[in-house]
């Protein structure tokens, strides 16, 4: 039985430790669904929030081996509707002017976004909600022909 | 104290108490090798190949228990070290090689001899360091010491570009290291411990598991008092040969593919299994599905992902076994009586009786058997036995009279062949008043001969008794039995002259065919004070057995083939 993960990573900021973490995934062929990464403002950390599937047995060999790593400060687990955290994720979606700015507006909107730039050619739109949100955003908008799709991946914080 | 960074290598060597370092110069590790010219705090070993150096350097840890340390150069001196920190990765040796790297300036540009070495070890090693700066550079030796001693034990790689070796700085080692993100769980939780207990009380049929983590935290005297005390019999996988004595009556021997009977059945057949530093390889659990079904199982070591990894656990205790059996034994001496579990013991024993290790004897050609038991008998606890991989390895392992830990080295996790002789030289240089046997075979000891080199000059006399019957025997062995006798490329017919390859290089060999020849080449090898081949000329299709076959379960054993 696979279950989704969100599962984030307190390490040092230091080279090589993104080689470190995807290696880790990659040897023993786990899979990463998205990855995020940002230096944690004033300290020396960094904060990965990597969202992966597996079985619970596969879960726990991640965040054990995650945990092993040596500039591994934290590992936290969270379930994907767990309710003691909140997870965001963000994306941006090009679409031809010849679509309707209005409804495009409207309904991004509707997922905590707007209409973020309108080109010659394109309008650009930003939505940030929740995973699973998200996903249903870009289904929403597949009548609006978009032409080019970008989401940014998880990033989950405690309550 | 201002220094260059390859005088602070040495330094920190020096405050480390290294006394023995093998390796191999070249040109981005030059600056490091001046310094080493001009110091006499430690002994260099020169290897003739980097792979010896960072074999040497493990045997040297695990005949000492102390850190071993390598020094090779950028490229392909590093890549010739792969297989060595790879091999002491899977046993968990504390290790620390240092190598070379081109300049800073250089890195990424394709430069000579440039590879991304700590891209490479990094899948094989405990941690990895690219020194970027001359400031950080104490720091990184330090903290590399105190990864690869400290909880599970492994290979540190610290890859030391060579313009920071050429720059001065300012040398002050620390005393500690403060590392938050590091910080290895060694103490065991009590009630963990006592719940543990209070299971094997209610056990029946308990069996103790004891793998190599009991032998790397220096705790086989404990084991052996919670053995004799509480009377639970007891297995050992390869890596823990030793750690009760041969002769103990609760020891039922190894475990695992080649296994004995005893042993594999009470894995089988045990109600309450207590796994001691040990993690459940595949060659020791045989299929998992039938894998000590009726067993709650109690696992104790100090590497979380090594627990309920492969087997789900019942009561996992992270901590040092030492530790964790300095607060156990106590409660143990508490709460259980000495020697209940004569039923248990019965049965085992007549395991142990139906189906002993056992060979055919022969006047006409040595049995490689009859050999290692020879070597036993000849030698016994003076001896560190070394070995390489293969059929060879296996009766080592099932024949020899082991009586103390650190007495038995060899590859078991990665299982790498030309591990034996290098690995030698590094116990002869950790234990010189041990007599090191390497007991090789034909194939093996062909992947690192280079070393006679070393060791005639070095005087690093180490007895290689080759167990020669002109084959790739272990896999010769699965083609006989799984693949119809379909022999490929596993008859080494075409052999060397061992004696004259020996004496070539400033060695002693001996032919040896009967064993009358074998007894006097031994006596002889442990008089001469030089490296020596004794090439043995054994039974050309002698088998290992038992044997569960990959993927069989371990109650289901070949006892015997008849042809």
């Amino acid at each position: 039985m696979n279950e989704r993960r969100i599962i984030s990573v307190i390490v040092s900021n230091e080279h090589g430790v993104l080689s470190r973490i995807s290696g880790l995934f990659a040897g023993r062929g786990y899979n990463i669904e998205t990855l995020t990464v940002a230096p944690i403002p004033n300290t020396n950390f960094s904060r990965f929030t990597i969202s992966t599937k597996g079985s619970v047995q596969v879960i726990e060999q991640i965040t054990k081996q995650l945990h092993k790593l040596i500039p591994t400060l934290k590992v936290m687990e969270h379930k994907e509707h767990d309710v003691d955290n909140i997870q965001k994720e963000m994306a941006l979606l090009k679409f031809p002017d010849s679509e309707s700015v209005a409804d495009i507006d409207a309904l991004s909107k509707a997922y905590n976004g707007g209409v973020v730039n309108v080109g010659d050619n394109v309008i650009v739109v930003m939505v940030a909600d929740e995973p699973f949100r998200i996903k249903q955003f870009i289904k929403a908008t597949e009548k609006y022909n978009p032409v080019e799709i970008v989401r940014g991946g998880v990033v989950a914080i405690e309550r | 104290m201002k220094m260059t960074g390859a005088k602070m290598v040495c330094e920190a060597l020096k405050c480390e108490g290294v006394k023995t370092v093998f390796g191999y110069p070249g040109g981005a590790i030059m600056n490091v090798y001046d310094e080493i010219y001009k110091q006499d705090y430690f002994e260099h070993i020169l290897n003739r190949h980097e792979q010896a150096s960072v074999h040497a350097a493990d045997g040297y840890a695990r005949a000492t228990g102390k850190t071993g340390v390598a020094i090779v150069t950028s490229g392909p001196g590093f890549t010739n070290a792969v297989t060595g920190l790879a091999t002491a990765y899977m046993d968990s040796i504390p290790m620390v090689v240092i190598s070379g790297q081109v300049p800073l300036s250089l890195i990424g540009t394709d430069g000579f001899q440039e590879i991304d070495a700590v891209g490479i070890s990094r899948p094989c090693t405990k941690h990895n360091f690219l020194v970027k700066t001359i400031e950080e550079l104490p720091r990184i030796i330090k903290e590399a010491f105190y990864i690869a001693s400290s909880g599970r034990p492994g290979p540190v790689h610290i890859d030391i570009p060579k313009c920071i070796t050429a720059q001065e700085g300012s040398f002050d080692y620390p005393t500690s290291v403060n590392m938050p993100t590091y910080k290895p769980h060694t103490k065991g939780n009590v009630r963990q411990i006592k719940k543990a207990v209070q299971t094997i009380k209610k056990a029946q049929k308990p069996l103790l598991y004891i793998g190599g983590g009991v032998t790397l935290s220096n705790s086989y005297e404990m084991v052996r008092d919670l053995a004799a005390f509480s009377g639970i019999p007891a297995v050992e996988t390869l890596m823990a040969r030793g750690t009760l004595r041969s002769d103990d009556e609760l020891l039922l021997g190894m475990v695992g593919m080649h296994g004995t009977y005893a042993a594999n059945m009470a894995m089988s057949e045990c109600d309450v299994l207590i796994s001691l530093g040990a993690r459940f390889d595949d060659r020791v659990t045989g299929k998992l599905e039938e894998f000590a079904v009726d067993a709650e199982i109690i696992h104790v070591d100090v590497d979380p992902t090594s627990i309920g990894k492969l087997v789900d656990v019942d009561y996992p205790i992270v901590g040092d076994i030492y530790k964790v059996l300095q607060d156990m034994l106590p409660i143990v001496k508490e709460n259980l009586e000495h020697g209940r579990y004569e039923k248990w013991r019965k049965l085992l024993e007549k395991y142990k009786n139906l189906h002993p290790l056992k060979y055919e004897d022969s006047d006409e050609v040595i049995k490689p058997q009859w050999a290692i038991e020879r070597i036993g008998e000849l030698i016994g606890d003076d001896a560190i036995i070394t070995s390489d991989v293969g059929q060879h390895q296996m009766w080592a392992a099932m024949h020899y009279p082991f009586n103390n830990a650190r007495q038995w080295i060899n590859s078991g996790g990665l299982g790498t062949m030309g591990y034996g002789f290098p690995a030698a030289l590094g116990a002869k240089k950790g234990q010189p008043e041990k007599v090191v046997v390497n007991i090789t075979g034909d194939g093996s000891i062909l992947m690192n001969m280079q070393e006679l080199i070393t060791a005639a000059e070095y005087n690093i006399p180490v007895i290689n008794v080759i167990l020669n019957n002109n084959y790739l025997g272990m896999v010769r062995q699965w083609q006989t039995f799984f693949y119809d006798k379909r022999h490929s490329e596993t008859d080494l017919s075409f052999g060397p002259d061992f004696v004259k390859l020996a004496q070539s290089c400033g060695g002693v060999g001996y032919n040896v065919e009967t064993k009358a020849e074998f007894d006097k080449a031994i006596e002889d090898a442990i008089k001469v004070n030089k490296v020596t081949f004794i090439n043995v000329a054994v039974d050309r299709l002698e088998n290992v057995l038992p044997m569960v076959p990959a993927g069989g379960s371990l109650y289901n054993m070949m006892l015997e083939y008849k042809d």
